[in-house]
């Protein structure tokens, strides 16, 4: 069924009667043609892209839990395309351009909102790096604005701006970043996929892929085995897990980050803004509450909670930028398991293994680059080699030296 | 989570700053060997479960700590000096 404003209109004068599943629960099939593992919003949106680019309908989405249960319903919706490496920013880029027309394209409102993204600068040295990254933007053809302090005042004129410590100097603003409904992206693909054919398996855990003379035939399930032609993996923060069923050993390491909402209150804030003297980034949703996060815990973690004194931190942060906010009380907060990789940059490559994919590494970024993630993982997967964009997130650069390391921190996994 | 320093006793963890896997970053292989130093460099086992983790106390006695500890409760099994590896101080 297509959505648009006459079946709201025919639907309301029906009672609602005709509203039917976004998509199906089907059973199992004994074979297709590609399995993703993981219904997150990069494995969403890969078999979304199998379907409609490539023509690949005999395809699954298999999950452990529900879809839209992982990171894609815990992060803070940013999204922007404000990278200074190339194989970032064209990525990226066109992630946002993608952005721009999915909600036509897979006929479901993820209330996309390109309010601007803004990162304030501090210092001389902080706004020297923000031309540079700004000028690199626009030499790919990304938008980009640099603001002095009066531009920067005459839009969020609340912030801090004498800060003793941390003047607020000015700061680099995309105006096509935004922000968007994380949950409504998942459904968005997911629907969009099951339209056309690819089954969502949810509730199905993957226990294992079974790996015939180097090359991937299946994966084992805890609702039987299933076989594939293709194995694409899409898990986040259990990549390494799952990779390890394979034998792969990854340049991953896990990590919890915590993200938080206020109690709801009247518009107050337009943009994303992002401090640049500490780690802290804040937006309002369109129930009222501010969403805002800050750095991961820097431990490894699995447990989809973290602790105390980031809450702290974070909260620092966030007076140091906006004082006001210490009047609000924090509603609620969140963790989530970041496939934290070794140079901060995505892997979307073929592996070792004939038939296997890999698709991981997101860091804390993964939400802005869903449409692209699925876009490029499925071109890998269907053409069996990497589409342009995403040439550079190979999963041997680590060993040939090809790093793309945009904070330039180095293999510590926990600084980037 | 608290962690119990040998030396200082059961402390908050923002006294201390973590760096990672301490049987990967322990390895030091040696510079000549690309495929070993790649190894220990870039890739980690990063277990759901029991992980020994590198912790400094940095706040407190300034020693290197092996932390056992699992990843998917924060609960801590075990806490030694890495020099009582034999290692000599970590990283």
């Amino acid at each position: 069924m297509k959505y648009s404003i006459f079946a709201v209109l025919r639907e309301g004068l029906r009672g609602g009667k005709g509203w039917t599943p976004a998509w199906r629960e089907p059973e199992p099939k004994a074979h297709y043609d590609a399995v993703i593992v993981g219904g997150g919003g990069h494995g969403l949106a890969t078999a979304y892209y199998l379907a409609k680019e490539h023509g690949l309908t005999n395809v699954a989405v298999v999950e452990k839990g529900y879809i839209g249960s992982g990171n894609v319903g815990r992060n803070t919706t940013i999204i922007r395309s404000n990278y200074l490496l190339p194989d970032n920013t064209h990525f990226y880029e066109w992630s946002m351009k993608l952005w721009e027309g999915l909600e036509q394209d897979f006929n479901y409102n993820a209330m996309v909102s390109q309010r601007g993204v803004l990162n304030l600068y501090h210092s001389d040295a902080q706004r020297d790096a923000y031309v540079r990254r700004g000028n690199a933007m626009r030499l790919a053809g990304v938008d980009a604005e640099l603001l002095d302090t009066d531009g920067v005042r005459a839009m969020a004129p609340f912030l801090d701006f004498n800060n003793a410590r941390f003047p607020i100097q000015g700061g680099l603003l995309q105006r096509r970043g935004g922000t968007a409904r994380h949950d409504a992206v998942a459904w968005g693909f997911a629907r969009g996929a099951d339209s056309r054919g690819v089954d969502i398996l949810q509730n199905t855990e993957v226990t294992g892929i079974r790996v015939e003379a180097g090359r991937a035939v299946g994966v084992e399930t805890t609702r039987g085995f299933i076989r594939a032609g293709k194995i694409g993996l899409a898990c986040a923060g259990n990549s390494s897990r799952v990779a390890a069923m394979a034998g792969l050993r990854l340049p991953i390491e896990s990590h919890v980050l915590q993200a938080f909402v206020s109690e709801g209150i009247k518009p107050a804030i337009d943009q994303v803004i992002t401090f640049g003297a500490g780690h802290f980034y804040i937006s309002q949703s369109d129930k009222g509450g501010l969403v805002y996060g800050g750095d991961i815990d820097g431990y490894n973690s699995y447990a989809q909670r973290g602790n105390l004194y980031i809450i702290e931190d974070v909260h620092e942060a966030g007076m140091a930028l906006w004082p006001a906010i210490g009047r609000l009380r924090m509603l609620r907060h969140w963790g989530g398991v970041m496939d934290m990789s070794m140079d901060g940059s995505p892997i979307i490559d073929k592996t070792p293994i004939d038939g296997l994919y890999l698709n991981c590494g997101w860091c804390y970024g993964g939400f802005k680059a869903t449409p692209a993630s699925g876009w490029c993982f499925a071109h890998t997967i269907a053409r069996d080699a990497p589409h342009e964009l995403n040439a550079g997130f190979r999963l041997d650069r680590f060993a040939s030296g090809r790093l793309i390391d945009e904070k330039g921190a180095g293999a510590q996994p926990n600084l980037h | 989570m608290r962690i119990r320093c040998p030396y200082c006793g059961e402390r908050s963890n923002d006294e201390f700053t973590v760096l990672g896997d301490a049987d990967a970053l322990m390895a030091h292989p040696s510079g000549d060997d690309a495929a070993a130093f790649y190894d220990y460099a870039y890739l980690r086992t990063n277990p759901a479960g029991q992980h020994r983790e590198l912790w400094y106390h940095a706040a407190g006695c300034r020693r290197w700590l092996v932390v056992t500890r699992d990843t998917r409760t924060h609960a801590i099994a075990d806490v030694t000096l890495a020099s009582a590896r034999g290692d000599g101080e970590a990283a």
